[in-house]
């Protein structure tokens, strides 16, 4: 019987090899037992599955583990204090404050960035001369490396520098600040940088979706006699749906990870006004070598990263992958 | 931390940004052989050290050569590392199996951290003729009487200046005394000139100021047994942070100081000292060496003098001592003995010194007999002055332990930038140290 399977499968692969598309039709054929299902499934899977416990699964654990400890770094984990870094984590006024400055990033992302790249996506969207080369520079930003970004601003920000020059030179010399030094101000400069760097994926995202919808949707309207103001906001946009989750999905995920720009602009300063979770992560972890308070912090930062895309899949992405992830599941 | 040089700008930006991804990747990328034996009883030694530009960085090349040329089976592989990188690689290196041979080092409760791992080589009887030479300098690099790290130079922090910006201002000498220098700060003023440069956005150049005036306050006595019993809670550290306060209320500081870095680019502190744009800065002696990186003036350095922080009126501490601190390194215990200490004890051998002062610019040199190399005048009265100094009080956020030594630092760059009380200051120290 084994021979049997084994000879079938081998016609069936020589099959597949020759004739591709065959191929699945002929592995629902009746031939097939659960048990080769299984055997696919270990084969194939196994490799990610170990690489993904491996490298992702056992260092969060391992970093939970970790925030159980009053540990330097250096020497055993000898000093169990249970919970209390978690607690003094929570209890800190200047974790607090990052999170409320990651959620401000997030909350203005939402606002500014957003309607921006929808409407430069649209304008971009269009046949026009030197298309191509203004969607070349829109996108430019993002090719930059963050820190390249950062070193850039951080140059044309300093006082007296480009930014400032540039405000004098077209009359608004009153209204320049100090982009950096002010605390009341560097979070809103720093969500400026991160704008001029991100707003290109959202547009390339947001072009390729635009692609995705067919030209003869938003004719049909046009011929049924839509304005275009409607052909937008009735076929565009719903359409665009699922491309504008996605960003919002990735915006929300990386506005709460913020770290490298803000790092080398103002290492969250001053007196903490452009701190994130990251940077709070990385000033008390790493540079106060306290790697139990800091691994603390990682998975706090974790959890609520992970919760959030729980929630975020659970109710805004669940129509989007509705048909691929029950399909593959069931 | 201090001893950082001329260092690009994006180097720097990169490595900072990149100091997670380096430091998961330096367990890969550190050579695995270091202290290993190679053919012929021959041993190569890694050497993890700060120098990632030239002049030093082709100085400690040389130096490997000329060290290979007295010492056949010894080879030394030059790692240059971005100072800032050090305190997150260290403690990754020195929980794995193949730490680096010798690393950079600069003592004080970092150094006491890093012996918790049990990988640092206790130097005390191997280099006890070198430590003897090299008197007080080595007690930095201490802890308990036994010695984990050799310096290689010494630094002191104190207030450089332009004598230009000076006399334009109608400063006729440098101030001596705390009043002098609040009325200079007006003066400069007045002459539309901005008196200090600070670099608060690295916020270890702000504890300087408060480092400075707690050794004006305290005894020596007091300051040892600060350190030793890591607390600031004495009445001489709350009058230091009065001293500040009063400081500060004379606003001396450039436009836009909170954002403003230390060392890196034309606008930094230094930058604005070696442009002109600013008339002092209170830095470590390195501070002319990282000035003419920033400058394409070559005369500037000319304008450039030092003088030491200024007497507290009243204040019971020395006003002869000085805070600084040095570079130095540690051997691991996995380095082949005796290459280990020969090479440290070559590096502070007096050719080398003086190479090291000479071409290098490294500071004052670690051993006394290669003062003679230093040339700029206000190199010579920085030694003069700390071979006469009562004490010399190692940088605050080195000499405690690495989290309150950060503790300090926030905590004054917090109240640099108008939050919190002096008090708080001393509070956050106390607090670090009691999460030891």
């Amino acid at each position: 019987m084994a021979q049997q399977t084994s000879a079938a499968a081998a016609v069936a692969e020589s099959t597949a090899a020759a004739f591709p598309v065959a191929r699945a039709a002929r592995t629902r054929g009746p031939l097939r037992r659960p048990s080769r299902k299984l055997i696919e499934l270990v084969v194939l899977l196994a490799p990610a599955l170990a690489l993904f416990t491996f490298f992702v699964l056992l260092p969060i654990c391992v970093a939970a583990y970790y925030g159980l400890f009053n540990w330097s770094g250096y020497g055993p984990l000898s000093d169990f204090v249970g919970l209390h870094n978690y607690r003094l984590v929570l209890d800190d006024p200047v974790f607090r404050q990052s999170v409320l400055h990651n959620v401000m990033i997030a909350a203005l992302s939402l606002v500014i960035q957003l309607p921006l790249s929808l409407g430069l996506a649209l304008l971009l969207n269009r046949r026009m001369r030197g298309g191509t080369l203004l969607r070349l520079a829109v996108f430019a930003p993002y090719v930059l490396s963050e820190a390249t970004t950062a070193v850039l601003w951080l140059l044309m920000l300093q006082p007296g520098g480009f930014v400032d020059q540039l405000f004098n030179a077209v009359g608004l010399g009153h209204e320049v600040k100090l982009w950096l030094a002010d605390p009341s101000i560097v979070l809103y400069t720093l969500f400026v940088v991160i704008t001029w760097k991100y707003i290109g994926f959202g547009i390339i995202l947001l072009l390729a979706g635009l692609q995705g919808i067919p030209a003869e949707l938003r004719e049909a309207a046009a011929i049924d006699g839509a304005s275009p103001w409607q052909v937008t906001r009735r076929i565009t946009l719903p359409l665009l749906g699922p491309t504008i989750r996605i960003w919002v999905f990735l915006s929300m995920i990386g506005s709460l990870q913020l770290f490298d720009i803000v790092w080398i602009m103002t290492v969250g300063g001053p007196a903490n006004a452009s701190s994130t979770m990251v940077t709070y992560m990385i000033e008390n972890g790493f540079r106060s070598l306290e790697f139990g308070y800091g691994s603390a912090v990682a998975v706090i930062l974790f959890i609520i990263s992970f919760v959030f895309a729980l929630l975020y899949q659970r109710f805004a992405l669940r129509r989007d992958t509705a048909g691929a992830l029950t399909r593959a599941v069931g | 931390m201090r001893g950082t040089r001329k260092y690009a700008a994006a180097a720097f930006a990169a490595a900072a940004a990149l100091a997670l991804a380096a430091c998961s990747s330096s367990s890969a990328s550190s050579p695995s052989s270091g202290g290993g034996k190679g053919a012929k009883g021959s041993v190569t030694l890694t050497w993890w050290n700060n120098a990632t530009a030239n002049p030093l960085k082709s100085v400690y090349l040389s130096v490997i050569t000329t060290f290979h040329a007295s010492h056949p089976n010894v080879n030394i592989t030059d790692v240059p590392i971005q100072n800032e990188q050090f305190p997150t690689k260290m403690p990754l290196a020195l929980q794995s199996n193949s730490p680096p041979d010798i690393f950079q080092q600069w003592g004080g409760g970092q150094e006491a951290t890093q012996i918790k791992s049990g990988k640092l080589e206790n130097l005390t009887s191997m280099a006890s003729n070198l430590i003897s030479a090299l008197g007080p300098a080595a007690a930095g690099w201490q802890v308990d009487g036994q010695q984990y790290g050799i310096p290689y130079d010494l630094h002191m922090v104190g207030f450089w200046y332009r004598k230009d910006l000076f006399a334009k201002a109608g400063i006729k000498t440098t101030p001596t005394t705390m009043p002098q220098l609040n009325a200079d700060v007006i003066k400069l003023k007045a002459a539309g000139i901005a008196p200090i440069a600070v670099g608060s956005k690295d916020r270890w150049p702000d504890a300087f100021y408060w480092d400075y005036f707690a050794v004006r306050e305290c005894s020596i006595a007091t300051l040892k047994n600060a350190v030793k019993a890591v607390s600031a809670n004495y009445p001489c550290f709350a009058k230091a942070g009065n001293d500040l306060k009063v400081f500060m209320a004379t606003k001396p500081f450039q436009v836009g100081f909170l954002g403003t870095p230390a060392q890196v680019g034309a606008g930094s502190s230094a930058g604005l000292v070696a442009n002109g744009k600013a008339a002092m800065e209170l830095q470590g002696d390195w501070d002319p060496g990282v000035m003419s990186a920033l400058t394409s003036n070559k005369k500037a350095l000319d304008q450039i003098g030092w003088f030491p922080f200024p007497a507290v009126p009243g204040a019971a501490g020395s006003p002869s001592a000085l805070l600084g601190g040095g570079d130095g390194f540690s051997c691991t215990t996995t380095a082949p003995e005796p290459a280990c200490v020969d090479f440290l004890t070559y590096l502070d051998s007096p050719s080398v010194q003086e190479k090291l002062v000479a071409a290098a610019d490294v500071g004052l040199p670690a051993n006394p007999a290669a003062s003679p190399a230093l040339t700029l005048p206000a190199e010579k009265q920085i030694l003069q002055l700390s071979q006469q100094a009562s004490y010399v009080q190692n940088y605050f956020d080195i000499a405690y332990p690495t989290n309150v030594g950060q503790a300090l630092d926030n905590a004054v760059a917090d109240y640099f930038a108008g939050q919190g009380t002096p008090q708080g200051i001393v509070t956050a120290i106390d607090q670090a140290a009691s999460q030891q």
